[in-house]
Protein backbone atom coordinates (compact mmCIF):
# COMPACT_ATOMS: atom_id res chain seq x y z
CA UNK A 1 0.00 0.00 0.00
CA UNK A 2 2.03 2.89 -1.25
CA UNK A 3 -0.95 5.16 -1.69
CA UNK A 4 -3.64 5.43 0.93
CA UNK A 5 -5.82 7.69 -1.18
CA UNK A 6 -9.10 6.31 -2.48
CA UNK A 7 -8.82 5.77 -6.27
CA UNK A 8 -11.98 7.80 -6.72
CA UNK A 9 -10.33 10.73 -4.95
CA UNK A 10 -7.51 10.69 -7.49
CA UNK A 11 -9.79 10.34 -10.49
CA UNK A 12 -12.51 12.76 -9.51
CA UNK A 13 -12.67 15.77 -11.79
CA UNK A 14 -9.65 14.73 -13.83
CA UNK A 15 -10.41 12.24 -16.59
CA UNK A 16 -8.27 11.53 -19.64
CA UNK A 17 -7.36 15.17 -20.23
CA UNK A 18 -5.56 15.31 -16.84
CA UNK A 19 -7.29 18.52 -15.88
CA UNK A 20 -10.90 17.40 -15.95
CA UNK A 21 -13.42 19.84 -17.37
CA UNK A 22 -11.59 22.97 -16.28
CA UNK A 23 -10.21 23.77 -19.76
CA UNK A 24 -13.58 23.11 -21.37
CA UNK A 25 -15.39 25.44 -18.97
CA UNK A 26 -12.83 28.24 -19.30
CA UNK A 27 -13.07 28.04 -23.07
CA UNK A 28 -16.85 28.35 -22.93
CA UNK A 29 -16.96 31.15 -20.37
CA UNK A 30 -14.36 33.22 -22.29
CA UNK A 31 -16.37 32.49 -25.46
CA UNK A 32 -19.53 33.84 -23.84
CA UNK A 33 -17.66 36.97 -22.73
CA UNK A 34 -16.18 37.44 -26.20
CA UNK A 35 -19.60 37.09 -27.84
CA UNK A 36 -20.69 40.30 -26.10
CA UNK A 37 -17.33 42.10 -25.99
CA UNK A 38 -16.43 41.12 -29.57
CA UNK A 39 -19.60 42.65 -30.98
CA UNK A 40 -18.97 45.76 -28.84
CA UNK A 41 -15.40 45.96 -30.17
CA UNK A 42 -16.44 45.73 -33.83
CA UNK A 43 -19.13 48.40 -33.37
CA UNK A 44 -16.60 50.66 -31.60
CA UNK A 45 -14.03 50.29 -34.38
CA UNK A 46 -16.69 50.92 -37.04
CA UNK A 47 -17.85 54.07 -35.27
CA UNK A 48 -14.27 55.38 -34.97
CA UNK A 49 -12.87 54.42 -38.33
CA UNK A 50 -13.04 57.80 -39.97
CA UNK A 51 -12.49 59.96 -36.92
CA UNK A 52 -8.75 59.48 -36.92
CA UNK A 53 -6.43 59.71 -33.93
CA UNK A 54 -8.47 62.25 -31.93
CA UNK A 55 -11.70 60.23 -32.00
CA UNK A 56 -9.99 56.92 -31.19
CA UNK A 57 -7.97 58.43 -28.35
CA UNK A 58 -10.99 60.21 -26.86
CA UNK A 59 -13.10 57.05 -27.05
CA UNK A 60 -10.55 54.91 -25.22
CA UNK A 61 -9.97 57.64 -22.66
CA UNK A 62 -13.58 57.16 -21.55
CA UNK A 63 -13.57 54.90 -18.44
CA UNK A 64 -16.35 52.64 -19.71
CA UNK A 65 -14.64 51.98 -23.04
CA UNK A 66 -11.26 51.51 -21.35
CA UNK A 67 -12.74 48.97 -18.91
CA UNK A 68 -14.57 47.09 -21.67
CA UNK A 69 -11.42 47.08 -23.82
CA UNK A 70 -9.33 45.62 -20.99
CA UNK A 71 -12.00 42.99 -20.32
CA UNK A 72 -12.05 42.24 -24.06
CA UNK A 73 -8.25 41.87 -24.14
CA UNK A 74 -8.14 39.49 -21.16
CA UNK A 75 -10.95 37.31 -22.55
CA UNK A 76 -9.45 37.43 -26.06
CA UNK A 77 -5.89 36.38 -25.22
CA UNK A 78 -7.08 33.80 -22.72
CA UNK A 79 -9.50 32.27 -25.26
CA UNK A 80 -6.77 32.39 -27.90
CA UNK A 81 -4.35 30.46 -25.71
CA UNK A 82 -6.98 27.84 -24.81
CA UNK A 83 -7.92 27.32 -28.45
CA UNK A 84 -4.37 27.15 -29.83
CA UNK A 85 -3.48 24.76 -26.99
CA UNK A 86 -6.02 22.21 -28.27
CA UNK A 87 -4.79 22.55 -31.86
CA UNK A 88 -1.19 21.95 -30.75
CA UNK A 89 -2.26 18.98 -28.59
CA UNK A 90 -4.04 17.46 -31.61
CA UNK A 91 -1.40 17.92 -34.28
CA UNK A 92 2.04 18.11 -32.64
CA UNK A 93 3.08 14.65 -31.52
CA UNK A 94 6.74 15.19 -30.65
CA UNK A 95 6.62 15.83 -26.94
CA UNK A 96 9.40 18.41 -26.60
CA UNK A 97 8.19 20.38 -29.63
CA UNK A 98 4.67 20.36 -28.25
CA UNK A 99 5.79 21.49 -24.81
CA UNK A 100 7.94 24.27 -26.27
CA UNK A 101 5.08 25.51 -28.44
CA UNK A 102 2.60 25.40 -25.54
CA UNK A 103 4.92 27.48 -23.37
CA UNK A 104 5.67 29.95 -26.19
CA UNK A 105 1.95 30.45 -26.87
CA UNK A 106 1.36 31.14 -23.17
CA UNK A 107 4.27 33.59 -23.04
CA UNK A 108 2.93 35.36 -26.13
CA UNK A 109 -0.63 35.51 -24.76
CA UNK A 110 0.43 36.97 -21.42
CA UNK A 111 2.95 39.40 -22.89
CA UNK A 112 0.59 40.61 -25.62
CA UNK A 113 -2.25 41.06 -23.12
CA UNK A 114 0.01 43.01 -20.74
CA UNK A 115 1.31 45.24 -23.54
CA UNK A 116 -2.19 45.95 -24.85
CA UNK A 117 -3.59 46.62 -21.36
CA UNK A 118 -0.75 49.00 -20.50
CA UNK A 119 -1.39 50.83 -23.79
CA UNK A 120 -5.09 51.20 -22.88
CA UNK A 121 -4.22 52.38 -19.37
CA UNK A 122 -1.78 54.94 -20.76
CA UNK A 123 -4.51 56.32 -23.01
CA UNK A 124 -7.20 56.18 -20.30
CA UNK A 125 -5.05 57.71 -17.56
CA UNK A 126 -3.71 60.44 -19.84
CA UNK A 127 -0.06 59.39 -20.09
CA UNK B 1 -8.64 -11.48 -37.31
CA UNK B 2 -7.33 -11.49 -40.87
CA UNK B 3 -5.54 -8.19 -41.45
CA UNK B 4 -6.55 -8.05 -45.12
CA UNK B 5 -10.28 -8.08 -44.44
CA UNK B 6 -10.24 -5.38 -41.83
CA UNK B 7 -11.84 -2.10 -42.90
CA UNK B 8 -9.53 0.80 -43.63
CA UNK B 9 -10.04 4.05 -41.78
CA UNK B 10 -11.68 6.67 -44.02
CA UNK B 11 -9.24 8.32 -46.37
CA UNK B 12 -9.63 12.07 -46.63
CA UNK B 13 -9.36 11.96 -50.43
CA UNK B 14 -12.48 9.83 -50.85
CA UNK B 15 -14.46 11.45 -48.07
CA UNK B 16 -17.65 13.11 -49.27
CA UNK B 17 -17.52 16.74 -48.19
CA UNK B 18 -20.31 17.66 -45.85
CA UNK B 19 -21.21 20.99 -44.31
CA UNK B 20 -20.71 19.61 -40.79
CA UNK B 21 -17.06 18.73 -41.39
CA UNK B 22 -16.35 21.94 -43.28
CA UNK B 23 -17.80 24.12 -40.51
CA UNK B 24 -15.75 22.21 -37.94
CA UNK B 25 -12.49 22.60 -39.88
CA UNK B 26 -13.23 26.27 -40.59
CA UNK B 27 -13.76 26.94 -36.90
CA UNK B 28 -10.20 25.86 -36.23
CA UNK B 29 -8.78 27.62 -39.28
CA UNK B 30 -10.51 30.91 -38.47
CA UNK B 31 -9.42 30.55 -34.84
CA UNK B 32 -5.78 30.32 -35.93
CA UNK B 33 -6.23 33.26 -38.31
CA UNK B 34 -7.76 35.35 -35.52
CA UNK B 35 -4.93 34.41 -33.16
CA UNK B 36 -2.50 35.88 -35.72
CA UNK B 37 -4.86 38.85 -36.16
CA UNK B 38 -4.42 39.79 -32.49
CA UNK B 39 -1.09 41.28 -33.63
CA UNK B 40 -3.05 43.91 -35.58
CA UNK B 41 -5.09 44.80 -32.49
CA UNK B 42 -1.91 44.99 -30.44
CA UNK B 43 -0.35 47.28 -33.06
CA UNK B 44 -3.43 49.51 -33.06
CA UNK B 45 -3.49 49.98 -29.28
CA UNK B 46 0.28 50.47 -28.96
CA UNK B 47 0.37 53.03 -31.77
CA UNK B 48 -2.65 54.85 -30.33
CA UNK B 49 -0.82 55.09 -27.00
CA UNK B 50 2.40 56.19 -28.72
CA UNK B 51 0.88 59.34 -30.19
CA UNK B 52 -0.66 60.91 -33.28
CA UNK B 53 2.27 60.44 -35.66
CA UNK B 54 2.72 56.76 -34.91
CA UNK B 55 -1.02 56.13 -35.10
CA UNK B 56 -1.31 57.92 -38.45
CA UNK B 57 1.56 55.78 -39.71
CA UNK B 58 -0.23 52.65 -38.54
CA UNK B 59 -3.44 53.73 -40.31
CA UNK B 60 -1.45 54.29 -43.50
CA UNK B 61 0.00 50.81 -43.13
CA UNK B 62 -3.52 49.36 -42.78
CA UNK B 63 -4.78 51.20 -45.86
CA UNK B 64 -2.34 49.28 -48.06
CA UNK B 65 -4.45 47.33 -50.61
CA UNK B 66 -2.96 44.00 -49.55
CA UNK B 67 -3.73 44.73 -45.89
CA UNK B 68 -7.26 45.79 -46.84
CA UNK B 69 -7.76 42.47 -48.60
CA UNK B 70 -6.43 40.62 -45.56
CA UNK B 71 -8.74 42.69 -43.34
CA UNK B 72 -11.73 41.53 -45.40
CA UNK B 73 -10.54 37.98 -44.70
CA UNK B 74 -10.13 38.73 -40.99
CA UNK B 75 -13.61 40.28 -40.89
CA UNK B 76 -15.05 37.08 -42.30
CA UNK B 77 -12.93 34.93 -39.95
CA UNK B 78 -14.24 36.95 -37.01
CA UNK B 79 -17.87 36.78 -38.18
CA UNK B 80 -17.60 33.08 -38.88
CA UNK B 81 -15.89 32.16 -35.60
CA UNK B 82 -18.48 34.21 -33.71
CA UNK B 83 -21.53 32.70 -35.48
CA UNK B 84 -20.19 29.15 -35.36
CA UNK B 85 -19.13 29.72 -31.75
CA UNK B 86 -22.74 30.47 -30.85
CA UNK B 87 -23.71 27.27 -32.64
CA UNK B 88 -21.13 25.36 -30.59
CA UNK B 89 -22.45 26.86 -27.34
CA UNK B 90 -25.98 25.82 -28.29
CA UNK B 91 -24.72 22.33 -29.11
CA UNK B 92 -22.96 22.20 -25.74
CA UNK B 93 -26.38 22.88 -24.24
CA UNK B 94 -27.65 19.82 -26.12
CA UNK B 95 -29.52 21.69 -28.85
CA UNK B 96 -29.54 21.18 -32.61
CA UNK B 97 -28.31 17.60 -32.92
CA UNK B 98 -31.10 16.21 -35.13
CA UNK B 99 -29.44 15.55 -38.49
CA UNK B 100 -31.54 17.95 -40.61
CA UNK B 101 -31.15 20.69 -37.99
CA UNK B 102 -27.40 20.11 -37.79
CA UNK B 103 -27.03 20.48 -41.56
CA UNK B 104 -29.38 23.48 -41.72
CA UNK B 105 -27.57 25.31 -38.90
CA UNK B 106 -24.24 24.71 -40.63
CA UNK B 107 -25.46 26.46 -43.75
CA UNK B 108 -27.06 29.25 -41.70
CA UNK B 109 -23.68 29.93 -40.03
CA UNK B 110 -21.87 30.04 -43.38
CA UNK B 111 -24.47 32.35 -44.94
CA UNK B 112 -24.68 34.60 -41.88
CA UNK B 113 -20.90 35.04 -41.67
CA UNK B 114 -20.78 36.09 -45.33
CA UNK B 115 -23.70 38.50 -44.83
CA UNK B 116 -22.04 40.12 -41.81
CA UNK B 117 -18.78 40.53 -43.73
CA UNK B 118 -20.67 42.07 -46.63
CA UNK B 119 -22.60 44.43 -44.32
CA UNK B 120 -19.46 45.58 -42.46
CA UNK B 121 -17.53 46.36 -45.65
CA UNK B 122 -20.55 47.93 -47.38
CA UNK B 123 -20.80 50.23 -44.36
CA UNK B 124 -17.06 50.96 -44.38
CA UNK B 125 -16.97 51.81 -48.07
CA UNK B 126 -20.25 53.72 -47.80
CA UNK B 127 -18.99 55.94 -44.97
CA UNK B 128 -16.20 57.32 -47.11
CA UNK B 129 -13.78 54.96 -48.71
CA UNK B 130 -11.63 52.33 -47.09
CA UNK B 131 -9.66 53.67 -44.15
Amino acid sequence: MSDLRNPLQRARGLGSAKDGVQHWWRQRVTAAALLVLGIWFVLLVLSLLHGGYAAAHAALAHPLNAALMIAFLIALFWHMQLGVQVVIEDYVHTRWVELTLQILVRFFAVLAALLAIIAVLRIALGG
Amino acid sequence: MDQRTRPLSPHLQIYRWQVQMVTSILHRATGIALAIGTLLLLGGLLSLAAGRDVFDGYCAFLSDPLLQLLLVGWTWAFAYHLCNGVRHLLQDAGLGFAKPVLVRNGWIVVALSLLVTLAVWAYLLGVGGAA
